[in-house]
């Protein structure tokens, strides 16, 4: 168990490789209750997010849609990355549980002059139910009303069943739902889905299963001194017609050119790449892995590094040895496979 | 309750070690695997290199860190447990036997005083989980 932003968290229940393999084989559950919940309600509602969020919440034009996006500061730099249910006219915000505190000062500061409210719903939990018979699993788990709306959900759409948030979104590149439910219901479905014989999926499985699907993580691979384009976060950003807190910094950046980008890199031998691990160009140091891990899919060392622009090959610097690594197209798994494919290093 | 051996010796940084006809066998201990988590690496250490008591010998990548592995005696690396390049995954399910990681020729005879018996090291264990 970790203290994890005053959450007794448990990094394992078990074999932490185990818990991986189960989720891209099979189903896993998480108790990712910790994340905070966030109710954003009145008539400003949307014209709000635009400005605090990077990416346009304007576009998700219906209910029932889900959105990722960076929250800048002025200089560009990411607050936090959070996810967006649409429920017009009033939304959901997921955010991370780390960044509860700044996020909640931040937002009070930009809401001057919205009439809209910001409510914490420290009422709700969440549960993920991951992995490719996730769905299954559920609806042989669910009332009829849950089944019913989930069987109508494409992924990255959500809604409600009464009380329940189901929301086809997660963190782990499989299918799957992420549900936002009281605590009372929250405990009855953990045990639902226990008796189901539904694997527990601590925070270790949880992170390599999100490093190889090509997820950032806001601590590792992302912070308040790390734009968007230097985060691999480009995709999320929204410019046209769209106006928000952070766009006139980012607009400097394209125009004058980003020189350090979030890359994903496997090592061609054996081992394992950690965060913090320098990386090397010829002999030059041009940057260092933020999120680094042994991937149990791809039986190699992983990792997202941030490094400056450059070509040739790349090693990693471990325990004072050059290890030859090679650049990938992210994601590096998804859907139980290994997905990705090698950049040639000369361009 | 991890498991410790009573036919064998220890290290305090939680290698076991089983001295016979000059040779030392070592791994490490059930006590240890259990700490560190799955094991998905080994970096195994060269042949015919020498190491003193205390030096640093070999590494063990879990899904948690990197941990080193020192060698409990001196002697010379007379094999390596070429096994665990492909089945790390030993040193967690059978860390006395098949998850064995190294064997040293000795090069003092009088090794095993410097060692932890089977009961000092079980004390040890208590301690550290206190």
């Amino acid at each position: 168990m970790v203290d994890f932003s005053g959450w007794h968290l448990p990094i394992h229940y078990g074999s932490q490789l185990q818990e991986h393999t189960t989720v891209r084989n099979s189903v896993g559950m998480f108790d990712v209750s910790h994340m905070t919940v966030l109710e954003i309600q009145g008539r400003d509602s949307e014209a709000f997010l635009r400005f605090v969020l990077a990416n346009d919440i304007g576009l998700l034009k219906e209910s029932g849609k889900a959105m990722y996006s960076a929250m800048l500061n002025e200089a560009g730099g990411i607050i936090d990355d959070v996810i967006v249910y649409a429920n017009r006219p009033d939304f959901l915000m997921v955010v991370n549980c780390s960044r509860r505190a700044t996020d909640m000062a931040w937002l009070a500061q930009c809401v001057t002059g919205f009439s809209c409210q910001i409510r914490e719903r420290t009422d709700l939990s969440i549960i993920a139910l991951q992995g490719p018979q996730a769905l299954t699993v559920f609806q042989a788990t669910g009332s009829q009303e849950q089944t019913q709306r989930v069987a109508g959900l494409k992924p990255f759409q959500g809604g409600y069943a009464g009380d329940w948030y189901l929301a086809r979104t997660g963190y782990t590149g499989e299918q799957g739902l992420e549900i936002i439910l009281p605590h009372q219901a929250a405990v009855g479905l953990w045990g639902q889905l226990s008796d189901n014989k539904v694997a527990a999926i601590g925070l270790g499985a949880r992170d390599t299963l999100r490093l190889e699907a090509g997820m950032n993580l806001w601590g590792n691979d992302m912070d308040e001194s790390i734009s968007p384009f230097e985060a691999n976060m480009a995709r999320t950003v929204v410019m046209d017609d769209h106006q928000f807190v952070g766009s006139a910094a980012l607009l400097a950046q394209t125009e004058k050119g980003v020189d350090r980008q979030l890359i994903g890199i496997i090592m061609q031998g054996k081992g394992v790449l950690r965060a913090q691990y320098p990386v090397h160009q010829g002999t030059k140091v041009v940057g260092k892995i933020t999120s680094g891990a042994f991937s149990p899919t791809l039986q190699r060392g992983i990792a997202l590094a941030r490094i400056r622009s450059c070509t040739g090959p790349l090693s990693v610097a471990i325990r004072g040895k050059q290890v030859p690594v090679d650049r990938v197209r992210l994601p590096f798994a998804r859907n139980g496979r290994p997905v990705y494919s090698i950049m040639p290093s000369a361009s | 309750m991890a498991e410790v051996r009573s036919n064998l010796n220890y290290a305090a940084s939680h290698e076991w070690v089983e001295l016979k006809d000059g040779i030392a066998t070592v791994g490490i201990s059930d006590y240890a695997q259990e700490a560190l988590g799955d094991v998905v690496f080994v970096e195994l250490p060269e042949m015919d290199q020498q190491f003193q008591a205390g030096d640093e010998i070999a590494v063990i990548e879990s899904v948690k860190a990197a941990s080193d592995i020192y060698a409990p005696v001196a002697g010379i690396v007379v094999a390596v447990n070429e096994v665990l390049e492909a089945e790390p995954e030993a040193v967690n399910s059978a860390p006395y036997e098949a998850g064995w990681i190294f064997k040293l020729s000795l090069s003092e005879p009088e090794a095993e005083q410097n060692l932890l018996t089977a009961e000092q090291y079980a004390a040890l264990c208590e301690s550290q989980d206190h």
